[in-house]
């Protein structure tokens, strides 16, 4: 058995590797999503059964869980075409096998040693564009994935350590912005060759064996601390449900539905009840509905390890056919949104085994928006432009506290453009960039607050394109907290404001010169009895301005009421 | 202390005075003596003035006989930490009053969706102005005067001392903030009006107000305890000039400091850092690592080449960002006072939780029963508890108290022997600092292996061996009096003046002779400073920097020009070259775009030869004896000498401790320490 100096050295030096990997992604990408938003993710794999052995502290959430998937995928594809070499690195964007959508690029390279495989590296970020109807591929109205974006099975990009140029240029010409593709490919291919670097030079010194050994040690350790808490909570059925406002094909709610089970030291998450696959692209696959319970379970339980242990606790019963279960040729393109709400019926389930534990509902939306159109200025005529960005909103309230304001999606480490960055690149002006009063849930500790963002076009014509949710039904609080306000998003035609049918999902929307677009965010769910709330926290969110006289008015008419 | 030579001639002293969270440290040069020395005094936490008076009052008869004195501060840095900053008010564009607030949506930490954000300026102070300039600088909205006039007694009613005026956009032109923060501090009672495009006329808002914001909620802290220490100062003969360190590492003047105050940030760590570069580069070591181990962190500084990187950004704390360049510090929380523990999962952790200096560790005896580093040190024998650190004015040691914390925490839990347990936490703690040093340099390019490794501060020589074993360095070096070396970084400190614009433009469409009159526009406002301190130079070296970048990319790579090869051609050469250095390969064919200009002028001050400060002694000393120390597993007899006493020349083969008042020196087997010609100790591996 290793010592557990050892142990504990092992840890720290392998999770640096990941990390550094996420390092030299972020510092050489082209893309803001990746540069900014740090929308990918680097780690390293089990090289028998593609479990996740050690990921990078700041790469985004989602993928700790999905990543799995993707290099079993890659596996798979290899052992069928010749296997895999030395210096291969394999390419692919299925999202059936390996999770999330078709924008996310996953790189899986095998690390051998002495010949004989020892692990996978894997790389996965977020690339601008990739082909499909709609610019950044956030196609509300896809029925098929064809129309989200280009297919890519697992192919070798790099083959025994040479760049393949025949992929290559399938993949440049697959997109509207080849330049972009090209240098964020590059920095994945630089992350996983420092990352195989630093990977020999540790099992150099430390020897192979002892490092498989931490490995393990740190799977089991994983194991154990997070049955130990699950021991902790009280055994019992706790049924949640939630819903999404309709798939942007059809104009009907989603149900997500949830029975978490806690018996003894195992956990159940049960998603019978959730409603079928549905015509828009608000599906998931398998491999993507896993990873949202294991993102939502490390908010839940924090100090557990970031590797599969975590979920050898866990059984997620998920029927076939499901929204969350869904199979090629599904769209998958808004899949942020799904597992959102999945982790959102996680957190109230929980919170009715423990409150203290859970955390009211964030504000569930990533609300891509993208205005593109092309440049009518003498120097710039006819040259296309993109602006795309997510927004943030409020987290919810907790044991410890009020909820953060303006913070980031669970799913995402992601910050936000600078307004000055979006302004100096692309022809729009920012006439409100805010915290939205009144958006947040009440309660003994309330949410944080949602944000307006308000942009005016500055071009002749453009067209706008917005993904949303949270439009017709809010973040809910727990323990006895309050919902928090709608997601709200409307946009001017000739002066006028005019609120989108399915309300936060909208396509080809034409905007002339002077047109606004208007999002107001939602802002976290609250946490415990709003009557409780001490009076000097209420005369702050006054004086603040974080909730107005007539908010009030209105809760305490409902209270009365109830 | 004992240190040094006899006080020469009291005429024209250089003084540098570091006041830390424990000790007052003040270095003492004579240059016309050809002397220096050091005193110590206890530090006076929240009343920082009086502990500097004190240590003053112990340097000469009279302030008169100081000629400069230079001052490293953490004043700026604690108010900022503790939120002990004035009551501040933003006046800022419609629209956009929460841009503090919001900063860049991200959240205190990625799992657990828990902790929040209180802004330094809350929501009622920041009022809204009808403004508004375009990204290309053009103006859509002139600033309505009334509104901001109205804004600013509206302020003044609330009881705000200071404020700070930031317009969207101004760093692309600043006219409207301008006229506004004219007429504010037209009625505006004192000098505490902060211009954001003054102190940050670059891109990116909420890194620009913020910085500009912390800036106003520093003036009156900051400018009131200088204006006082000058007053105190002046009261005692004092007529020379008071010059302050900047987190850059550079000085400047008492006037710039008040201006400027957030360049302070980190005034005291950059002062250590630039003492141990000047140490580096006078032994014959331009590449070091260094490592100040104090009681709740390890902080880590890299200097290449002879000089210190230097950083674009810093977080103080969540959401408190501070733009502006400054000594590029990692900082883990890895001190003496870190404790050891066993987590449910059975991992032992050291830190971040610490004992601080109160209680402090168990030994201490305060309080406290859970270990700590300093515990394991003392258990082990590597400090030895009848002489503690200080010079007695710290407290005493309890080696039983940090045996039983060590027991019941972690041997226990780990079912190891207290021995083998206080060892672990060693090597945990020492694995995390190396985790530190490989940050500042493998993840900016550097190889660990090729850089010698610098401990100061008081805790950082007991760890000297381990860190050279964990990263592979080949050599270590122990500063004379590691304990003052941020004192001594104060008076060796030359005076810097730092300068942004953002021009955001294709390298195609640069127009070279706008860039060279922007550059030539900087260095005059840079000479201001430097002239206005009265202070003579040996010379004036500067330094341009352009930010630029593939158009598409978010982050920019630094990259270094000269004068001469301001051309087109000439930067692309450049940018290519920096490109390729951080990237491994630059991509032709993707045009490129210059965002920022920085520019630096330094004003050399003279250098005063380290060779003052070495030993003057030429015999060997007797051993002091011998202490058992445990180490690897087993007992063993380590030499005991006093540092201060081993001539030039001098070699002692570990297992050796050297005691000296301010730190002790662990030598562990397999290595040997040799005093080189400035009295430092150089510690290689002895040859197996």
């Amino acid at each position: 058995m290793l010592d557990p100096v050892t142990l504990a050295v092992l840890k720290g030096r392998l999770e640096q590797i990941a990390d550094e990997m996420d390092a030299t992604l972020y510092r050489s990408a082209f893309n803001p999503i990746i540069a900014e938003a740090h929308d990918a993710c680097h780690g390293m794999y089990d090289a028998a059964t593609g479990a996740t052995l050690i990921q990078g502290k700041s790469g985004l959430p989602v993928f700790v869980g999905a990543m799995a998937f993707a290099v079993k995928a890659a596996a798979k594809a290899a052992a069928q075409r010749g296997g895999m070499v030395d210096g291969d690195v394999w390419l692919f964007n299925d999202p059936y096998e390996g999770g999330t959508h078709a924008n996310d690029f996953k790189l899986v390279r095998p690390v051998f040693r002495q010949g004989k495989l020892f692990c996978f590296l894997a790389s996965a970020a977020h690339w601008h564009d990739v082909g499909g109807a709609v610019p950044g591929n956030y196609n509300p109205a896809a029925t098929e994935c064809w129309q989200e974006a280009v297919q890519i099975p697992p192919v070798r990009i790099v083959r025994a350590g040479t760049l393949d140029l025949d992929v290559l240029a399938i993949l440049k010409a697959n997109t509207r912005l080849p330049d972009s593709l090209w240098g964020d490919l590059n920095g994945q291919l630089a992350a996983l060759e420092l990352g195989a670097g630093r990977l020999a030079g540790l099992l150099d010194e430390y020897g192979d064996a002892t490092v498989l050994e931490s490995l393990d040690t740190l799977r089991e350790r994983a194991r154990r601390l997070m049955r130990d808490h699950i021991a902790a909570l009280p055994d019992g059925q706790y049924a949640f449900e939630d819903m999404l406002d309709n798939d942007g094909v059809r104009d009907t709610p989603l149900r997500i539905a949830l029975t978490l089970t806690i018996a003894g030291d195992r956990l159940t998450l049960d998603f019978n009840g959730t409603s079928p696959a549905c015509a828009g692209p608000v599906n998931i696959s398998r491999a993507t509905a896993i990873a949202a319970c294991y993102v939502a379970l490390k908010h839940l339980f924090p100090d557990v390890p970031a590797n599969a242990g975590v979920l050898d606790a866990v059984d997620v019963v998920l029927p076939d056919g499901l929204v969350i279960s869904a199979d090629r040729p599904r769209p998958v393109g808004g899949y942020t949104e799904t597992i959102l709400r999945m982790i959102d019926v996680i957190f109230c389930a929980m919170a009715q085994a423990a409150p203290e534990r859970a955390m009211a509902q964030a504000y569930g939306t990533i609300n891509a928006l993208s205005i593109a159109g092309y440049r009518s200025d003498a120097a710039r005529k006819g040259q296309r432009w993109v602006m795309f960005s997510f927004f943030g909103g409020g987290h919810g309230g907790h044991s410890d506290g009020d909820g953060l304001s303006h913070g980031n999606a669970p799913i995402s480490t992601a910050t936000i453009p600078p307004l000055e960055i979006l302004e100096a690149a692309y022809p729009v002006r920012f006439t409100q960039w805010a915290l939205r009063p009144d958006s947040a849930g009440n309660g003994t500790h309330r949410g944080g607050l949602g944000a307006i963002y308000e942009i005016e076009l500055l071009e002749d014509s453009a067209d706008a394109f917005i993904f949303g949710e949270r439009g017709r039904s809010a973040p809910k609080g727990i323990a006895g907290g309050g919902e928090a306000a709608l997601n709200v998003f409307r946009y001017q035609q000739n002066g006028q404001w005019q609120t989108p049918p399915m309300r936060s999902k909208m396509l080809g929307i034409q905007l002339q010169r002077g047109d606004r677009v208007r999002l107001e965010t939602p802002g976290g769910g609250g946490y415990g009895d709003p009557a409780a709330r001490a009076p000097a926290a209420r005369e702050h969110d006054r004086k603040m301005g974080y909730v107005s006289e007539k908010r009030e008015e209105r809760d305490n008419t409902k209270e009365q009421l109830a | 202390m004992s240190a040094a030579q006899e006080a020469g001639p009291t005429q024209g002293l250089v003084v540098g005075v570091d006041v830390g969270g424990t000790f007052t440290d003040l270095f003492v040069l004579d240059e016309a003596g050809g002397s220096a020395r050091v005193v110590k005094v206890p530090s006076t936490r929240g009343e920082e003035a009086r502990g500097f008076m004190n240590g003053i009052a112990r340097v000469a008869d009279g302030a008169n006989a100081i000629a400069t004195i230079v001052h490293g501060t953490t004043v700026g840095t604690n108010a900022l930490l503790e939120r002990k900053v004035a009551r501040t008010g933003i006046i800022t564009t419609a629209g956009f009053r929460d841009v503090l607030e919001m900063r860049r949506r991200d959240r205190p930490q990625t799992w657990g969706l828990r902790g929040n954000y209180e802004p330094v300026v809350p929501r009622d102070l920041r009022l809204e102005v009808d403004e508004r300039v375009l990204a290309d600088g053009a103006v859509h909205t002139p600033v309505n005067l009334d509104q901001v006039e109205a804004a600013a007694r509206a302020l003044l009613e609330q009881g705000c001392e200071a404020v700070c005026v930031f317009f969207v956009n101004a760093y692309a032109n600043p006219v409207n903030e301008a006229q506004a923060v004219a007429r504010v501090r037209a009625i505006w009672p004192n000098g505490n009006v902060t211009a954001a495009t003054e102190v940050l006329p670059e891109i990116r808002e909420f890194e620009r107000c913020s910085t500009a914001v912390l800036n106003a909620a520093l003036q009156p802290v900051v400018g009131s305890y200088l204006t006082r220490l000058e007053s105190d100062l002046q009261q005692h003969g004092f007529d020379g000039e008071l010059l302050v360190v900047q987190s850059n590492g550079g000085v400047m003047s008492r006037q710039t400091a008040c201006d400027v105050p957030v360049r302070t940030a980190l005034s005291g760590p950059a002062a250590g850092v630039i003492a141990c570069a000047a140490i580096a580069r006078a032994s014959g070591f331009p590449n070091v690592v260094t490592g100040d181990m104090g009681g709740t962190s390890f902080d880590v500084s890299l200097v290449a080449n002879g000089e210190a990187s230097l950083s674009a950004q810093t977080s103080i704390d969540f959401g408190m960002v501070v733009r502006a360049p400054m000594i590029q510090i990692e900082t883990i929380g890895a001190g003496g006072g870190s404790i050891a523990s066993v987590d449910a999962g059975g991992l032992l952790q050291v830190g971040p939780e610490s004992a601080g200096s109160i209680p402090g560790p168990a030994c201490y005896g305060r309080g406290n029963t859970r270990p700590t580093v300093t515990d394991a040190n003392v258990l082990l024998g590597r400090i030895s508890a009848e002489r503690p650190l200080g010079g007695g004015l710290l407290a005493t040691m309890d080696v039983e108290l940090a045996r039983a914390a060590i027991d019941e925490h972690v041997a226990g839990p780990l079912g190891l022997t207290v021995y083998a347990a206080a060892e672990a936490i060693l090597t945990v703690a020492n694995a995390k600092m190396a985790g530190a040093i490989r940050v500042v340099s493998i993840e900016r390019g550097h190889d660990p292996r090729k850089f010698a490794y610098m401990p100061f501060g008081g805790g950082g020589a007991l760890h000297v061996c381990a860190m050279m074993n964990e990263v592979d360095a080949a050599h270590g070096i122990v500063p004379r009096y590691p304990g003052v070396t941020s004192a001594l970084g104060c008076v060796m400190a030359d005076m810097r003046h730092d300068g942004v614009q953002t021009l955001n433009t294709a390298l195609n469409a640069l127009d070279v002779d706008d860039l060279v009159a922007r550059i030539d526009g900087l260095a005059v406002a840079c000479q201001e400073r430097l002239d206005s301190a009265g202070v003579a130079f040996e010379g004036i070296r500067e330094s341009i920097e352009l930010d630029m970048l593939y158009v598409g990319q978010s982050h920019t790579v630094r990259v270094e020009v000269t004068r001469d090869a301001l051309t087109q051609a000439g930067i692309a050469a450049a940018f290519d070259l920096a490109y390729r250095a951080a990237f491994g390969r630059s991509l032709t064919g993707i045009p490129v775009r210059i965002l920022n200009l920085r520019y630096a002028r330094i004003g050399q001050r003279p250098k005063f030869d380290l060779a003052l400060l070495a030993p003057t002694c030429q015999d060997m000393p007797d051993a002091l004896g011998t202490q058992a120390v445990f180490h690897a597993g087993q007992w063993r007899d380590a030499v005991r000498y006093a540092r201060l006493d081993l001539p030039v020349g001098a070699e002692v083969a570990g297992p050796a401790i050297l005691e000296q008042p301010d730190t002790t020196i662990w030598i562990e087997p397999g290595f040997e320490g040799r005093v080189d010609a400035l009295g430092n100790l150089l510690i290689t591996r002895q040859p197996s």
